[in-house]
């Protein structure tokens, strides 16, 4: 079983990696076609075989305690089977 | 006065930080993030500057959860001073030993500079040294330094009186450096004796150096 979790600023809190790639593409020619640009990290892991519902709840407590720092981050797990 | 400086898997500022507190009469012992305690006697624990762990994931996520970090909360929480400098500010942060998290700096670059600073409390033991409202010089280098609190959290910082620090011009303007809320380059807790800032007063001990605001800075810790 694969999990694959998304981190990212939350919402509110001003990303500037996210703000100087937005103005790059702009620059490039994209300027039209780009509305918002947010940089997060994506963590993919291999988990031994748990069930689905399993997998969410063990992930979610990694990503509340270390993958994700909840203070300025969000987070989104997939599992896939 | 006996010192603990933690020692983390890529940390490269507790050499300094020793010879640093050693200068002001201070026994220093560097303590392994391994090991499971800190020394008995110790009166004040440092979490030095560095990259511990590499930063990976996040600067100080992987270090809070070291062995060693577990008897800090434990002598924090008895009233124990703390101080963490740069990456260490960050790893308190981690730990949740003071408020807020940081960012990367809205520069997007690593900064390594002197950068004037504002003293902005000092009714604490780590700035007792120093007036209110005085400029000091002191060496920052960071990637991540721009602190981010909420507006409600900024507030009680502000009304507890544990905004110690910002950034500043050699005149006392407060001004931007990284992006930091409200200009902070260091905090206290509440309850004032976790105290963790981004630059490097142990860089400032002596004027061959460039300048030795560091000194004074420090020495408001040995009581």
């Amino acid at each position: 079983m694969k999990a694959i979790v998304n981190v990212a600023l939350k919402k509110g809190v001003l990303d500037d990696q996210g703000k100087a790639t937005h103005h790059a593409l702009d620059t490039l020619g994209f300027k039209d076609i780009v509305k918002d640009v947010r940089i997060g990290k994506q963590i993919i892991m291999e988990l031994n075989a748990l069930n689905e519902q399993e997998a969410k709840q063990e992930v979610t407590k990694m990503c509340e305690k270390l993958l994700a720092n909840t203070v300025i981050e969000d987070y989104q797990i997939e599992i896939i089977g | 006065m006996n010192i603990a400086v933690l020692q983390f898997p890529g940390t490269n500022c507790e050499y300094d930080t020793k010879y640093a507190f050693e200068k002001l009469g201070c026994k220093v012992t560097i303590v392994w993030h391994k090991d499971s305690s800190i020394p008995q006697d110790t009166d004040l624990v440092v979490i030095p500057g560095g990259f511990s762990y590499g930063d990976y994931l996040r600067s100080g996520a992987i270090a809070r959860f070291a062995n060693v970090m577990e008897s800090v909360q434990t002598y924090a929480a008895k009233g124990g001073k703390v101080l963490g400098i740069c990456n260490g500010f960050q790893i308190l942060l981690e730990a949740g030993l003071l408020p807020g998290a940081m960012k990367r700096n809205n520069t997007l670059h690593f900064i390594s500079k002197f950068k004037h600073l504002k003293v902005v409390n000092n009714d604490n033991i780590f700035l007792s040294k120093l007036k209110k409202d005085q400029v000091v010089n002191i060496p920052v280098a960071h990637f991540d330094g721009n602190y981010f609190i909420e507006e409600e959290g900024l507030k009680e910082l502000e009304e507890n009186n544990q905004i110690l620090l910002r950034y500043c011009d050699e005149n006392g303007n407060v001004e931007s450096l990284n992006g930091s809320v409200s200009h902070i380059a260091g905090i206290c807790n509440k309850e004032k004796n976790v105290f963790g800032l981004m630059p490097h007063p142990e860089r400032a001990m002596e004027d061959i150096l460039g300048c030795s605001d560091g000194e004074a800075m420090l020495r408001g810790f040995l009581k």
